[in-house]
């Protein structure tokens, strides 16, 4: 059968041109333009070259938001991972308990990230917050505002709370998908759940897998409201990723032009680490 | 319509002018020659001429940043060095 061709279909894509311009393009033209100027308000600029980029690639502030935004990634990757693959294998596959777990397991994901990090906050108080009491009544000493150490802990308990589920669901869809026939082979060749779990389960879960590594990934890389929340940064710079860092330097400060250029370095790196993800993503499919 | 809250400026608009020329005549290669002239090259996965130009503005603007990062030469020298890599993702990618 010959393939119609309609160009009248085009116009249907242009709602999402228009919001796509006024969401993204021309907000993302403003910051370009910002980033090559000084302004001192007023709705007046001047002409500052590419000084500012030039003033925040040799800014230490940056690159060390950089790394604890990196780090910080990496940290939760390695955790939330292999913790949700682990809580996925072990998830019910039928009976009522589905429903049960899949609920549990939903629940983090529709709280909102503010009232996330005021949950936390509140939770690890040492004067009213259980975690917070509970710790200090074992004698550890625990204070989020005054060590940084468990300011970083608790911004990564908190988002291995908040975001562990999202791999289970992912990873649990991976694992129900994979027909039994492959199990019952596996079973007549005498093979280890740890076979089972390297030659079937894994190779079938690597497409959710990376969907999984890729969400996280950024979404993590653009954490702001639960640790602006909990620790607003600190103490010191600890807690200080690279989106707290820019609203301080653009709304705190109100150095527009610093902001807008690390905006545009941080949105390249987004851009290439998405665009490296996705790459990977469609090879994968293109072998399978 | 006033724009003025947008703070443009000639060099600014010279460089989306100059983006959207890219996109109005890569629009125009591949009416001329439909199918985006799929290829595995040098990267070992497949890339059409629209995957080419991505990579090519990607990764000029990194040429850029790390122009600006780590000399005080011109920038213009930068500019040369990201038509140079184009060409070469356009001819080897």
């Amino acid at each position: 059968m010959e393939k119609t061709w309609n160009n009248k279909a085009w116009f249907l894509v242009l709602p999402v041109l228009v919001l796509v311009a006024f969401s993204a393009v021309i907000p993302l033209m403003t910051v370009v333009n910002y980033s090559v100027q000084d302004t001192f308000g007023n709705n007046e600029f001047f002409w500052n070259g590419t000084d500012w980029f030039t003033e925040v690639l040799h800014s230490d502030r940056f690159w060390n938001s950089l790394a604890r935004n990196l780090i910080f990634s990496l940290i939760i990757l390695a955790i939330e991972i292999p913790l949700g693959i682990l809580i996925a294998l072990n998830m019910p596959k039928k009976g009522a308990g589905v429903s049960v777990c899949l609920v549990l397991m939903a629940l983090p994901l529709l709280i909102p990230w503010n009232v996330v990090g005021t949950i936390w906050q509140v939770f690890g108080r040492v004067d009213i917050g259980l975690l917070g009491h509970t710790l200090a009544a074992l004698g550890i000493n625990y204070n989020y505002t005054q060590d940084p150490t468990a300011a970083w802990i608790t911004v990564i308990v908190m988002d291995v709370w908040h975001w562990t589920s999202l791999v289970v669901l992912l990873c649990y869809a991976g694992l129900v998908s994979i027909p039994d026939a492959y199990y019952q082979a596996a079973k007549i060749d005498g093979a280890s759940r740890w076979s089972v779990f390297r030659y079937i389960q894994l190779p079938k879960m690597k497409r959710v897998l990376l969907i999984a590594v890729l969400l996280r990934f950024m979404d993590s890389f653009m954490i702001y409201t639960e640790p602006f929340v909990v620790t607003g940064g600190g103490p010191g710079n600890s807690t200080t990723f690279l989106s707290i860092d820019l609203v301080k330097t653009a709304l705190g400060q109100f150095d527009l032009g610093p902001a807008a250029a690390m905006s545009i370095i941080y949105f390249l790196i987004i851009l290439l680490m998405s665009w490296v993800f996705y790459t990977v993503m469609t090879s994968h499919d293109a072998e399978t | 319509m006033d724009f003025s809250w947008m703070a443009w400026t000639l060099p600014t608009a010279l460089f989306f002018g100059t983006i959207a020329a890219l996109l109005v005549g890569m629009g125009i290669w591949e009416y001329v020659s439909p199918g985006g002239n799929p290829r595995i090259g040098l990267l070992r996965f497949e890339t059409t001429r629209g995957d080419r130009l991505f990579i090519s503005l990607l990764g000029s603007a990194f040429i850029h940043l790390i122009w600006l990062g780590l000399t005080n030469a011109n920038l213009w020298w930068a500019l040369a060095l990201s038509l140079v890599y184009a060409i070469g993702v356009f001819r080897y990618v």
